[in-house]
């Protein structure tokens, strides 16, 4: 099989020049955050480091970690590493409280992120003569605009017509014949099954960049078989980047990282670096990121890595899929949610937090999320019509706080099982 | 000139029904009229009962939430145009009525209809004014 290559010299660069180039942006993003975070200066000098203790790569264990919770105390734009006149675009993804995480962009990022998108899209054969159907949602999630301009930039014609309305999204794939497209997996699902519904057999589609959410190797043969594509995984996150931190190739053999502007590791629950193959918590060094760059930040996906030569040429390492998370973040059609979300939601509408449990379940192909709470005295009426104006009043709460939509359904009062020591809130019914 | 009004939330699952009944049994609370407003999801079970604070106290201790609305127990001539006349009468000065169910007992030769409004005040002067009978919380105990 040939393989197309969007950027052969720093995509197939051997790894010693490789190693060299990271050595040399790893010194370079640990002076520019030293010199304009605040955060990072400080826990540096208390950790006793200087810039000159960090020759390269080799010194990466002795870098402070970065965690979602310290995103979140520098909310909103207490981790940027530039002025505000420097940032060009904002975004945003789930925090695990009320307030999203904020990330910003230099120019400079977005034409990196346009590059690094476009590999992705030569990973899946996607070019110039292909017409992309972006279906990942656009605005402050990152799926849309990544995978737009990742389309862009190979000149693919880019139909941007972001998530949801399956109706109108299958008219427009066959009217104008689709080539490609970019969803979540379970979406994927979704579009095939609808195409059969409406017995449609021939489309134009060939190829298809699934993430967001994790799936399986049965659902990849599944949607290839259904919509007779290749099914290619993407992996990223808006902390880091955005979709596109890592892009399987048409040896669908795990995802390559972009090694040239991340420095990825896996560690163990104690912080400490494991050997490729062994599993661990996914961090990322952003290595070339100028508007908010991190130091080793937690992803908490579960993942190994694996160092072994890819037949497609690409020098760059794999990680394999996502396995699980090291917290308790659902990923509920493609979005972030932590049940402190839904706590922090209902907090709002109620004034306490009632006895809660969140329920998820794969219905057909997409995920749904119910929150059963319990009715407080206070709240009980005499009429339906105040009962179902809460229950709606807490979907409205809960789309404003956690940006998902979930039903919502009242229970009687101690009928929400209790549990003895850590409360458990959620019920994952989904099997992937 | 009201009734107290229970009102108890019932989650819509099979079951859920036989076991308020049994709790009620258990303590010894006879419902003298009953509706149920029922959703997907939950019913709103309305019930007049003679000591309301004794279910009250009871039912909450076994787990429901009870919520106490002050209502109108109505007698109403039973006989073709006897509810007309006393809803018009409510009409006529712009109550509006969030629901109403019949009681389980008569008394004499009237029906007895539980009405729930808006304005309660200005509906027991209005059906006070039109000589229309209503029963107190204590007529009740004696039913």
């Amino acid at each position: 099989m040939e393989h197309k290559i969007w950027n052969p010299t720093m995509e197939c660069m051997p790894r010693e020049q490789l190693r060299a180039l990271q050595d040399e942006r790893l010194k370079d993003v640990v002076r520019r955050v030293y010199e304009s975070v605040p955060f990072y200066r400080n826990k540096m000098q208390k950790m006793g480091l200087t810039l000159n203790d960090i020759h390269g790569v080799c010194d990466i264990e002795l870098l402070p970690f970065t965690d979602k919770q310290d995103l979140r105390d520098h909310y909103p734009f207490g981790m940027f590493a530039v002025p505000q006149s420097e940032i060009i675009r904002i975004h945003a993804s789930s925090g695990t409280t009320g307030k999203p995480t904020v990330v910003g962009y230099t120019s400079g990022d977005i034409d990196r992120w346009s590059e690094m998108m476009a590999r992705g899209m030569y990973c899946a054969d996607i070019g110039k003569n292909d017409i992309v159907q972006v279906a990942y949602g656009y605005g402050l999630f990152t799926g849309g605009l990544g995978a737009h301009y990742g389309a862009e930039r190979v000149g693919a014609s880019v139909i941007p017509i972001s998530g949801g309305n399956t109706t109108r999204q299958l008219m427009i794939l066959q009217d104008f014949g689709t080539t490609a497209i970019c969803c979540t997996p379970s979406y994927a699902l979704n579009l095939a099954e609808a195409l059969q519904a409406e017995g449609i057999k021939k489309t134009k589609l060939k190829s298809g960049i699934f993430g967001a959410e994790p799936w399986t190797e049965a659902m990849r043969v599944k949607i290839e078989e259904m919509l007779d594509i290749d099914a290619i995984n993407i992996y990223g996150l808006s902390e880091v980047m955005g979709p596109g931190v890592a892009v399987e190739c048409m040896c669908k053999q795990g995802m390559h990282i972009w090694e040239d502007h991340f420095l990825p590791e896996v560690i163990d629950k104690n912080g400490k670096s494991l050997p490729f193959g062994e599993r661990g918590d996914l961090t990322f060094t952003t290595l070339t990121k100028h508007g908010m760059p991190l130091l080793r930040y937690r992803t908490h996906d579960l993942c190994t890595l694996s160092d072994e030569p890819c037949e497609c040429g690409r020098t760059h390492i794999r990680m394999g899929r996502v396995m699980g998370r090291t917290d308790d973040m659902l990923i509920i059609r493609g979005v972030n949610v932590f049940p402190s979300q839904i706590e922090h939601a209902l907090l709002q509408v109620e004034g306490i937090v009632p006895q809660y449990m969140i329920v998820v379940e794969r219905q057909g192909t997409l995920d749904t999320m119910e929150v059963q709470v319990e009715l407080s005295p206070e709240f009980m009426s005499d009429t339906v019509r105040d009962v179902e104006a809460l229950e709606q009043r807490i979907v409205n709460s809960i789309a404003a706080h956690a940006l998902v939509h979930a039903s919502v359904k009242l229970c009687q009062p101690g009928s929400i099982p209790r549990s003895e020591g850590k409360a458990k809130r959620v019920i994952d019914k989904r099997t992937l | 000139m009201y009734v107290k009004q229970i009102s108890v939330f019932i989650e819509n699952t099979a079951g859920r029904l036989a076991d308020f009944t049994k709790a009620l049994a258990e303590s010894d609370i006879d419902l003298v009229s009953l509706s149920i407003a029922d959703t997907t999801n939950f019913g709103i079970l309305r019930g007049i009962v003679a000591d309301y604070d004794k279910a009250c106290k009871a039912l909450t201790q076994k787990g429901y939430t009870v919520k106490l609305t002050d209502v109108l127990a109505v007698c109403v001539p039973d006989r073709p145009g006897g509810l007309a006349e006393i809803l018009a009468k409510l009409a006529q000065k712009n109550i509006a009525l969030e629901y109403l169910y019949s009681f389980v007992r008569n008394s004499g030769k009237n029906a007895l209809i539980i009405i729930r409004v808006d304005k309660p005040e200005e509906a027991v002067k209005a059906l006070e004014e039109a000589g229309v009978k209503m029963l107190s919380q204590d007529d009740v105990r004696a039913l």
